[in-house]
This record gives structure tokens, C-alpha cells and sequence, in this order.
């Protein structure tokens, strides 16, 4: 029982990982919380549904499932459209409404702006596509039995296998590119970063970009595994926020472990507390960083 | 008319908030491969200038030229590209970068080819930023730290070169082996120019000198006449501090 609660903990905090990046390196170098972050999951997941209809209609090698998934090209396909359109979407969000802000307001504002942006996102989710349930593939899917008596999807592996290939390239960006070190340089000190010859205005817009792109991800690979519904990502809120604040702003390992220790704590609690206070973990994630180490596991002090 | 000088500011007015100046009409320039110091009490707007000259601070009125074009609303990091080496005194490292990805971001305005031939070449000049280079910068020492910190500037191979405090924090030695580096930088050909609090020690490494209170200028010259000046001498050691602040009346 507790290898599946900790399956399923891996699973959950694998999406939640994804969906804290971008929340992470907001609250970050844009010095806010972005209430509107989640919604991005659910644009990504809707978007996706966008293209997979379009390339659906084609049939032929785009009817066919890829081995064991419930899915074929057009949903990997599907993927990097979504990324490509909430990209769009969240650079169009900073350009219009959070640099605007940024100029002429306090962080209280951007936050509160953020609260009202998530609003309209969704509620434009329930205009365009209805607030019914809706799937990417209505086929029935079998469990594996792994040892241990563990039992995953197919689908659910490919989830897995997606979040730590998108870690391990996003590893690499920060590491080994020169805009990855002046995304991290930028996170540190924007002045300094600023008269080292950085344009962070472009390197703000890159932080839009990759955050939408792993919500986008995200999005996809939980209505993969769920369902499509317009509170999709709003569900995900809190987990998102206590991963990232639980990993510290600002750090990509801290949001990814920060995920996965929400996932986990999550999942993990159902065996000594009701199911009905899941929800609850999170918060109580939340209270005891901020009380104990308010920078996060892997938030760093400049020194 | 910039009179072929690297830097000429004139008259400058400028400040943090707007309609609040903290400085007052502010003139300094600064020649290729002269040193150039501003001294001053605490708050006289030494570093305030500075970061004016550096982009980062907004100039209302006046005049700041680079080589004879106006840089005034330019942004730092174009102004970084185009020629101007700037040193915080303070968080002028990124202590969660390592040293080599401290350099990479000084570089960050080159092309990549041309970056890496420049930290090639800071690295023959300062070996241990290439024997530290995959460490963490915040393990360095507050002398290395500047040693970086310059370094990081002269990625680009700036022809004017900002240094605010340069010697805060340091041990004398270190304090003499940065100015060492100062020297080095003009006699390449860049021209300097520092705000230090070590007046003296400033002014004996300077070619000028320039002494700023309550955000105007009060003394300017070569920075020997500077250092034998007596009054001045006073003034920095507190005796005659109401020179550099006078009252209403003195004033009219």
C-alpha cells in the first residue's frame, strides 16, 4: 500500500513540479505572486486539445496509438503547440498587464492583478470550450503491475518520463547556456546583471516563455491522466505554491523537489489522515517552510 | 563640447525619486588613461553620480557624454556594450553564480566566440579566477571578490571604467594590490574614474581629483594640489567639516 501511495505521489508531484517552475522564478525576478500562474496549466491543456482535433482529422498514422499509451503523434504534436500558444499568451500577460503594473504600482497590485487575470482566463476556458469534461482519448487503459505490487498507467509513465526529460534539458539551459546563467544571474541581481551588458527585459520575457511552457506541459500531461475542466489548474493552486515556496523562489531543483514533496506528503497522508483533508497538506507545507526556513530548501542567501 | 574627453557630465541633476535631486548640478570629466577620484562626505551623492554616469540612476537636467555622444537615457546594459565598465560597492558579484559563470555574464553583451577569448585572457591576468573558476563566488574573499568584480567589468574592454568604493572592506594589502590593478587600467588606455571614501589613499593613485558635498562641487584639481592642501586634509579629518557644509548665511 504505501509503494502505491508512493507511486502515485511521484505521479501527482511530477505535474505540480512542472507547473512550480514558472511560479518559482516569477515570485523571483518578477518579485510577485502570480495568482494567474495555474491558469496556464489549463490554456496548456485546452490549447493542446486545439491541435489534436485539427490533426486528428487527418487519420490515417495520426489515428494510430504509439505501443502501450492511449495517445499517438498528434498529442506529442498537441504538446509543443500548447507551449508555443501559452507562451503567447503569458507574454501577452506581462506585456499588457504585469510589466505595465510593475511601472506604476506595488507588488500588493501585481498580486491582486494576478487574481483578477486568473479569473478571466478561466472563465474565457468556460466561453471557448464549455465547462464540461472533456478527454483527449475516451479509450480504456489497463494498469501495469510493476513489483511491489505497484500498479501505473502507461500513460502515467509517459508522464514521468516527459517531467524528467523537460528537468534534465531545463538542467542544461540554466548550466550551460548564456541565457540560462543570465536567467540565474538576473534571479540574483537585476541592477548588476543590468550594467554586466544583460538585457533583462529579455531575459524576463524568457522566464515567461519556459514557466508557460512547463505549465503548458504540465496541463497536457494532467488532462492526459484526468480530465480536461476548466478548473484544471486552479486546482492545482495551492500545490503549486507550497512547492515552490517549499523549494525556495527562484530555484529550478527546488521546484522540482518542492513538487515532489507535496506530491508525496500529499498522497502519502491518506494512509493515517481521511482523504477528505488532502487538500490540507499543502498548507500545512506551506506554514511550516515559512516558519522554519522562509528561503526555501534550495533558496539561496546571497552572502 | 565634449572637448575630447571620454567622460563629460555637466551639470548634472539627479536623483532616485523624481523631483528629489540628490545631485544639484554635478560636473566632472574624465580622459583616456587618467584616474580620476570624486571624494566626499557620506551623502554628498559620490556613488549617486556614479550610478547616473552607469545608467541606472534617472538624470532630470544636464548633460552626460561618452565620447562625445549624449548617453543620457541609454539603457546600463547598452551602455555596458557600448564602453562603460561599471563596480557596484556593494553586490557587485553573483555569489550563487560560480566564477567562471560570473565572467560569462560580464561578458554577456559580446559574441560567444569573442566572451570566451576574453575570459581566456582575465584568466592569464588573474590566475586564481581560472584555478576558483567552478566554484561558488560567494566562497571568495572580500579581496578576491573585487579582483572579480573588476574583472567582470573589463570583459568588455570598457574605455571608461566606474569604480564606486573600490577599497570598502578590504585589508590594506588588498586595498594596495586593487589599486595596483586601477593603475594597470589606465596605462592600458581606459579612463578611470573612482569614488572612494580612503580619500588620501585614493588621491595618491589618481591623476585628478574632485570633491563633491551636498550633491554640488565644492574643490576640483590635480590630485597632489588635492592631497597637499591643508584645509582639504581638515576637512576629511572632521576639524573644519563646516567648510563643505555652510550655513544660509556663509552661503549668501
Amino acid at each position: 500500500m504505501f509503494l502505491q501511495h508512493f507511486a502515485d505521489g511521484i505521479l501527482s508531484g511530477a505535474i505540480v513540479s512542472l507547473g512550480a517552475i514558472g511560479l518559482s522564478f516569477t515570485m523571483k525576478i518578477l518579485r510577485f505572486a502570480n495568482f494567474s500562474h495555474s491558469e496556464l496549466l489549463t490554456w496548456g491543456a485546452y490549447t493542446a486539445l486545439v491541435f489534436l482535433s485539427f490533426a486528428s482529422s487527418f487519420g490515417g498514422v495520426f489515428d494510430q496509438n504509439i505501443g502501450p499509451f492511449t495517445f499517438g503523434l498528434p498529442l506529442l504534436f498537441s504538446m509543443v503547440f500548447a507551449c508555443v500558444a501559452t507562451s503567447a499568451i503569458a507574454l501577452f500577460l506581462h506585456k499588457y498587464v504585469f510589466e505595465r503594473l510593475s511601472r506604476m504600482a506595488g507588488h500588493m497590485t501585481m498580486v491582486f492583478a494576478s487574481f483578477g487575470v486568473a479569473l478571466i482566463l478561466r472563465h474565457l476556458v468556460v466561453l471557448v470550450w464549455g465547462s464540461d469534461p472533456i478527454y483527449y482519448s475516451n479509450e480504456l487503459q489497463f494498469a501495469v503491475l510493476l513489483p511491489g505490487n505497484v500498479r501505473v498507467l502507461p500513460d502515467q509513465v509517459f508522464l514521468l518520463g516527459v517531467t524528467i526529460v523537460t528537468v534534465v534539458c531545463l538542467h542544461l539551459f540554466m548550466t550551460r547556456t548564456r541565457t540560462g546563467i543570465a536567467m540565474r544571474g538576473v534571479s540574483e541581481s537585476p541592477d548588476l546583471a543590468r550594467i554586466s551588458g544583460v538585457n533583462v527585459g529579455a531575459i524576463i520575457n524568457w522566464v515567461w516563455i519556459i514557466g508557460a511552457s512547463a505549465a503548458a506541459l504540465g496541463g497536457v500531461l494532467y488532462g492526459m491522466t484526468v480530465q480536461l475542466r476548466p478548473e484544471l489548474g486552479f486546482s492545482l493552486i495551492l500545490p503549486l505554491f507550497a512547492a515552490a515556496i517549499l523549494g525556495g523562489a527562484g530555484s529550478l531543483y527546488g521546484a522540482v523537489i518542492g513538487g515532489l514533496v507535496v506530491g508525496l506528503s500529499e498522497n502519502l497522508s491518506v494512509m493515517i489522515i481521511p482523504t477528505t483533508y488532502k487538500p490540507a497538506v499543502p498548507f500545512l507545507l506551506i506554514l511550516a517552510i515559512l516558519f522554519f526556513k522562509p528561503e526555501g530548501l534550495f533558496g539561496e542567501r546571497s552572502k | 563640447m565634449s572637448g575630447g574627453h571620454v567622460l563629460d557630465a555637466t551639470d548634472v541633476v539627479a536623483g532616485y525619486v523624481p523631483d528629489l535631486p540628490i545631485l544639484h548640478g554635478v560636473s566632472v570629466h574624465v580622459d583616456a588613461g587618467e584616474i580620476v577620484s570624486i571624494i566626499g562626505p557620506n551623502g554628498a551623492g559620490k556613488s549617486t553620480f556614479i550610478k547616473a554616469v552607469a545608467g541606472l540612476v534617472t538624470v532630470s537636467q544636464g548633460e552626460i557624454r561618452l565620447d562625445g555622444n549624449s548617453i543620457l537615457g541609454v539603457p546600463a546594459h547598452k551602455l555596458a556594450a557600448g564602453g562603460v565598465g561599471f563596480v557596484p560597492q556593494t553586490g557587485n558579484i553573483f555569489t550563487t553564480l560560480t566564477i567562471h559563470e560570473n565572467l560569462v555574464m560580464g561578458g554577456a553583451s559580446l559574441p560567444k566566440a569573442q566572451a570566451m577569448r576574453r575570459i581566456g585572457e582575465i584568466c592569464e591576468i588573474y590566475p586564481i579566477l581560472k584555478d576558483r573558476a567552478r566554484e561558488k563566488a560567494g566562497v571568495l574573499s572580500g579581496g578576491q571578490r573585487q579582483i572579480l568584480a573588476v574583472a567582470r567589468a573589463l570583459l568588455t574592454e570598457p574605455r571608461l571604467v566606474l569604480l564606486d568604493e573600490p577599497t570598502a572592506g578590504l585589508s590594506p594589502m588588498a586595498a594596495t594590490e586593487l589599486f595596483g590593478v586601477v593603475r594597470g587600467l589606465a596605462k592600458n588606455g581606459a579612463a578611470v574614474l573612482m569614488v572612494e571614501q580612503n580619500a588620501k589613499a585614493a588621491l595618491r593613485v589618481s591623476d585628478r581629483g574632485y570633491v563633491l558635498a551636498e550633491g554640488q562641487n565644492r574643490i576640483g584639481g590635480p590630485a597632489q594640489e588635492l592631497l597637499d592642501d591643508e584645509e582639504i586634509g581638515e576637512i576629511f579629518l572632521g576639524v573644519r567639516r563646516e567648510a563643505l557644509f555652510p550655513t544660509p548665511e556663509e552661503s549668501a
